[in-house]
């Protein structure tokens, strides 16, 4: 990388605002890697075009929509679920030992990292800064009801929550509940349903609309 | 370590103010941190426990006040300075636009390119290992978590140690990140999903109907 500067030159092109320090230091270390042959440009591109476009909710949502629609691929998913979700082609980096937690009527399950921010990316993508954050990380597991409500969830007191702290190498998915007025609606259709938020377990699939249940 | 980024169960810390649809990445250095740490880390230096334990190692102040991303930068930076990668006076200087003439790099570093980013990406070999060791509990068993409080890494919350729980299940062996993040060794152990009930953690007067399961490694625990 060139650091050639001509101190003449101002007047001419806008430099734009001062960089901040993180974007000063990150430039920083990217050139000394990069001029020691370290790191390779093209890698860290395609590094970063995977974890934005190539992973993310979309594929635990046909992992879900999956699950709905076969009962015996759910009892596989639960059984095994590693296995299960790399039939669909989804595994990798910080999901090589999955888990799934299935939502019932009567349990709602919850998953956290209160150490850092252990999260299953090939099912999910990159966890959301609110995940990773400490108001989450802290208050999961001990007011789980409190953090739900703060969601909009509101699960009955007969229901038991459970939270799970991915302290280990485990990564954990929800298998939310399907919702009313999905009768008949296609894998494909039911995976657009499925939220990123009902997955890590801070809220549940909605209903398609708001009409009358079939 | 016993760090303010073991912070299950502390108070205070705000509203989770989630972002709706929120960008995976939120300024271009913060895509440039991630790519960099990933790249550097396939050097060969260090493994996930030794970089999780550089993040631990951050001041507490700067933890609580900066973000995920930022606590990677200086995870990463503090990584390539402690394993002769780059020199701080190197950083500082190019920080500066000072010229310096640079330090050679230790042998012996793969660097990863850009035809081999898939597969790394799939990796599909994780911490778990194939060595059969002896269980040392079941599920059903009843345990206490010890009240261990090592300097180095452990993946055992304070909020456990000292209580009483319920093996759920056995995951199988898997690489003792404790051992990993100190010495670089491979032991494996038998990691447990234990299932801890509320008022056990928290205390009598905690919210009835919920419970909490950890992953806890076998040396964490002692029958109970």
């Amino acid at each position: 990388m060139n650091h050639d500067h001509d101190d003449h030159d101002h007047g001419h092109v806008d430099a734009g605002p001062p960089l901040s320090d993180p974007q000063l230091r990150v430039k920083a270390l990217e050139s000394l890697l990069t001029d020691k042959g370290l790191i390779d440009p093209a890698a860290l591109d395609r590094l970063i075009d995977t974890y934005e476009t190539k992973v993310g909710p979309r594929n635990g949502a046909r992992v879900v929509a999956r699950a709905w629609v076969d009962p015996v691929y759910r009892q596989r998913l639960l059984a095994d679920a590693s296995a299960a979700i790399a039939e669909l082609g989804y595994m990798g980096r910080e999901g090589q030992d999955m888990v799934v937690l299935e939502n019932t009527p009567k349990v709602h399950n919850l998953v956290v990292c209160t150490l850092c921010s252990c999260y299953p990316w090939p099912v999910l993508g990159l966890p959301p800064v609110w995940y990773k954050a400490a108001p989450y990380r802290s208050r999961a597991v001990i007011d789980p009801r409190g953090v739900l409500s703060e969601f909009g969830l509101k699960v009955a007191n007969d229901v038991e929550v459970r939270v799970w702290d991915s302290t280990a190498e485990l990564r954990y998915l929800v298998l939310p509940e399907r919702p009313a007025g999905t009768v008949g609606m296609s894998e494909e259709e039911l995976a657009t349903l499925v939220t990123r938020d009902s997955m890590i377990g801070v809220g549940k699939v909605a209903p398609p609309n708001p009409g009358p249940r079939s | 370590m016993n760090g303010v980024h073991d912070m299950g169960g502390m108070h205070g810390m705000g509203p989770i103010d989630a972002e709706r649809d929120e960008p995976a990445f939120h300024a271009e250095w913060e895509r440039r941190t991630l790519a960099i740490l990933f790249a550097s880390g396939f050097l060969g230096k260090w493994n996930g426990d030794i970089r999780r334990h550089a993040f631990e190692q951050m001041p507490p102040a700067e933890y609580l006040a900066t973000s995920y991303y930022e606590h990677w930068l200086w995870g990463l930076e503090k990584l390539l300075v402690d394993n002769g990668i780059l020199t701080r006076e190197e950083i500082a200087a190019r920080l500066a636009g000072r010229p310096v003439s640079l330090a050679q790099p230790p042998a012996g570093l793969r660097v990863l390119e850009a035809s081999e980013v898939a597969k790394f990406v799939q990796n599909r070999k994780g911490a778990r290992m194939d060595d059969a060791v002896p269980a040392r509990f079941k599920a059903g068993d009843r345990v206490l978590a010890r009240n261990a409080n090592p300097v180095g890494h452990t993946r055992l919350p304070r909020y456990a140690r000292g209580r009483r729980g319920v093996i759920d299940r056995d995951h199988g062996v898997f690489v003792f990140p404790d051992a990993m993040a100190a010495e670089k060794r491979r032991e494996p152990r038998h990691c447990y999903s234990v299932r801890f009930d509320a008022r056990e953690l928290w205390g009598p007067e905690a919210p009835a109907r919920y419970v909490i399961y950890i992953d806890l490694f076998e040396p964490y625990l002692e029958p109970a």
